[in-house]
């Protein structure tokens, strides 16, 4: 619904109705769902009363998929079918994936992303974490007793855009309206920052199953400023687990296992270092399939030994996000822990000696992210309108443009306050050049292939000129949510070429469609006729409002782009009339992009209406 | 939703048109419209709104960064008042200065070259010492003498010793990550 609800914000939701709205952490290794109830925030169980529900989803032969403690249950037992971690591969290419021989998985390049090759087909890491997220958003449906009205989901701080957008799509395809993807350590600062009400400045650092995160944030009346941000999104509980595993090999002089027994044993691994956190040595055990047992003990010093590299490796982000928010130790009123790996007591020894003070522990840090999340999805949804916070955040790593001689030129600095959009402008290299590649990158390397790339595209129409002539400006457009929109245009000849591009690694609208399409192949025909009917009601409900729109305001649109809207109209009715969801669906995506630019037009004749020389701070 | 887009930022933010500046009072200025405009506030809103809010919220946090730079807020003073600060055009700098920045090179080289983080914290010290005095000459130009041209070349100067400083701060970040 591109168009045309210019209401005020807040009047469209009934004054007194709750909105259902939750807060996801969707983890390496665990997720979680929360809300605020009676306003009281917290973490929705299952049926039997459990928090988390593991990351881990399973492909059955019946075509069923299994998500949680049944799924992570039979991970040894059927390892190629069976995907723990998903998170790791979110926005990567095979490339990418450290130690990818070292997984239990059958991994395929694709385009933009790897794929897992399970019983159920070839799966992108965006379908396994829908998954995850459908049946998180089917507890909370089941426990508050209504459809959602969003989600804000969180993800590691250190996430560049590819991984952003991924998230995003993954929560599409879950069909769940995402309010905002919020930073890990933000939405953890919100969960301790209001229980304590403190101003100051403030150290996150959350050491989640597979990322790692820093976060330094100022809180000043009711506004959570991040300062800077850095951390390590391939470092988390897992490595420290896989530490353990390449220890309990070379001790039980052991090589080359097959999946089976290497799931066994990385799952030990985990068991023994969560044991180490109470007792001060535990035993590994573990029976192989070939019939070898392993019986190994394992104490604290010898852990702390073999993990002390991965430790030091987060200190290095802390140090370089203190650099960058130009604060010294002294200046820091507060550390807070945030994960589950946190909760290793030389870990918690290590931040301590940084700071000079004990760190904050005193919210559960498995939940405290997803408690947050549901804070700041409390007032997104707008259920709250007195005394509530404002978040500004930043960008984590620097975006920039491949200049010549693979170098790379900075657009936006990392730690920039989002939103932000930044222009560059660029000219023709040779006479009658009509076309030109820009690839954009994101990373703080000068060499363009230690950056990611985002995208590559290639900018034609140019209006043939002597080289230097022509005049392209480049716009970069990052919203709050941390992701990029690139559009170019040329602006000497009046001649406008007008792109807008999405990053390689996200997912286009026509793959979301797809998606969704196939994933609802299998549902009852109740549900259905229901997705029908609310298709019925959009589409028409866009029908009106483009109607309306054209008469106030068809002066804006030539003679053929009212012919082009007026014929995607018909279209529209045409479908409702053949009752498939699919084709008004369908419809109703293709007036919404045929309006598109109407809907901007509108919307900056209506900004210019409001133009009047007021002083912001009068409003 | 009324914004005016077309006020200059010091406007914006309720501020004097000058150099000199309370920097607390920008922060909270900004803190101010940030939190009437910022897409959050819209999130249950239309799309339009929501595109208006992403274009308010930018065009703030814009003018907050600009103000607060010292050299942002010199060059942006003198393009309102129609002078151009030639800084990729005019190359032409006193001898001395010139002479300065060379020897500031070398320092950094040298101290890179052995690995000598302490020192680059040193020499990060003194540039800070002698951007501040030039930021002062600055304020007195733009804000007590009028003296535009003059204030031209500071700002050239002082877009000098931003150089160095990002390239301190390069060196630093390669010695220690």
């Amino acid at each position: 619904m591109a168009l045309l609800q210019i209401a005020e914000p807040g009047l469209s939701a009934a004054p007194h109705q709750h909105r259902l709205a939750v807060g996801i952490d969707l983890g390496t290794t665990n997720s979680l769902v929360a809300t605020v109830r009676s306003g009281a925030a917290g973490v929705l169980p299952d049926e039997c009363g459990r928090s988390l529900l593991p990351s881990v989803v399973r492909y059955l032969d019946d075509g069923d998929v299994a998500v949680g403690f049944a799924a992570q249950a039979e991970q040894s037992r059927d390892p190629h079918n069976t995907i723990v971690s998903v998170k790791r591969f979110m926005g990567r290419g095979l490339a990418d994936i450290s130690e990818a021989a070292a997984q239990p998985y059958r991994f395929v390049d694709a385009p933009g992303m790897v794929q897992l090759i399970t019983r159920a087909g070839p799966k992108s890491p965006v379908e396994i974490s829908a998954d995850i997220l459908r049946a998180l958003k089917q507890r909370a449906e089941a426990s508050l007793g209504g459809e959602l009205v969003g989600a804000v989901i969180t993800v590691p701080a250190y996430f560049d855009d590819a991984q952003r957008q991924a998230t995003k799509d993954a929560a599409r395809l879950a069909g769940l309206n995402v309010l905002r993807l919020l930073n890990e350590p933000t939405a953890a600062a919100i969960a301790y920052g209001l229980d304590n009400s403190s101003e100051g400045v403030y150290v996150v650092y959350d050491l989640g199953g597979g990322t790692f995160d820093v976060s330094i944030l100022k809180l000043t009346q009711g506004v959570f400023e991040v300062l800077s941000t850095s951390g390590d999104s391939a470092l988390g509980g897992d490595d420290f687990d896989h530490r353990v595993y390449c220890w309990a090999l070379a001790q039980a002089g052991l090589s080359g296992l097959n999946a089976h027994d290497s799931r066994l044993l990385l799952t030990c691994a985990r068991e023994a270092k969560e044991a180490l956190t109470e007792h001060a040595s535990t035993h590994l055990t573990a029976l192989l399939s070939d019939g070898q047992a392993i019986d190994l003990t394992l104490d604290q010093d010898t852990f702390r030994d073999i993990t002390k590299t991965l430790v030091d490796k987060t200190l290095l982000p802390v140090r370089k996000a203190l650099r960058d928010a130009r604060i010294g130790v002294d200046d820091v009123k507060g550390v807070v822990m945030v994960g589950g790996a946190t909760r290793m007591p030389h870990i918690q020894k290590a931040v301590g000696d940084l700071f000079g003070q004990t760190p904050l522990t005193n919210l559960d840090p498995d939940k405290v992210v997803a408690l947050g999340a549901a804070m700041q999805a409390n007032v997104l949804a707008g259920n709250k309108q007195d005394d509530d916070w404002l978040l500004l955040d930043v960008i984590p790593l620097s975006l920039g443009l491949e200049t010549m001689g693979g170098l790379t030129e900075k657009i936006i600095p990392r730690n920039s306050t989002l939103p932000i959009a930044r222009a560059q402008e660029f000219t023709t290299f040779k006479d009658g050049q009509t076309a030109m590649s820009i690839h954009v990158l994101q990373g703080e390397r000068e060499l363009v292939s230690d950056c990611r790339s985002l995208a590559q595209f290639v900018l034609r129409g140019i209006p043939p000129m002597v080289a230097g002539a022509a005049r392209i400006r480049i716009t970069f457009q990052v919203d709050a949510d941390g992701l990029l929109a690139v559009s170019a245009r040329e602006l000497t000849s009046g001649v406008e070429a007008h792109i807008e591009v999405k990053p390689s690694y996200g997912l286009s609208d026509e793959e979301i469609t797809r998606m969704l399409t196939d994933s609802l192949a299998h549902v009852q025909d109740d549900i259905e006729a229901r997705k029908l009917r609310e298709a019925i009601v959009d589409a028409e409900s866009l029908a009106d409002a483009t109607r309306a729109a054209i008469a106030a305001d068809g002066d804006l649109l030539s003679a053929d782009e009212l012919a082009a809207i007026e014929a995607g109209l018909g279209a529209v009715a045409d479908a409702i009339a053949g009752n498939r969801t699919v084709a008004i669906n369908e419809a109703a995506h293709q007036l919404n992009r045929l309006t598109e630019t109407f809907a901007a037009r509108r919307m900056d004749r209506n900004v210019q209406r409001a133009l009047k020389g007021h002083n912001i701070a009068e409003l | 939703m009324n914004f005016d887009f077309k006020q200059d930022h010091f406007s914006l933010f309720g501020l004097p048109r000058r150099f000199a500046l309370d920097a607390g009072q920008l922060d909270s200025a900004w803190r101010t419209v940030a939190a009437q405009v910022h897409p959050d506030r819209y999130a249950s809103a239309g799309d339009a709104e929501k595109r208006a809010a992403l274009m308010m919220a930018t065009h703030a946090n814009e003018a907050y960064r600009t103000l607060k730079s010292p050299l942002a807020r010199a060059r942006y003073l003198l393009q309102l008042a129609g002078v151009d600060t030639q800084e990729d055009t005019n190359t032409s700098m006193p001898a001395d200065f010139l002479m300065a920045q060379m020897e500031w090179r070398e320092a950094i080289g040298e101290a890179k070259d052995e690995h000598d983080v302490a020192a680059l914290e040193k020499l990060a010290r003194d540039l800070q010492r002698d951007a501040a005095a030039l930021q002062q000459h600055l304020g007195v130009a733009l804000d007590d003498a009028g003296d535009l041209d003059g204030a031209a070349v500071l700002v050239r100067k002082l877009r000098f010793l931003e150089k160095l400083e990002q390239e301190i701060g390069d060196a630093i970040e390669s010695l220690l990550f």
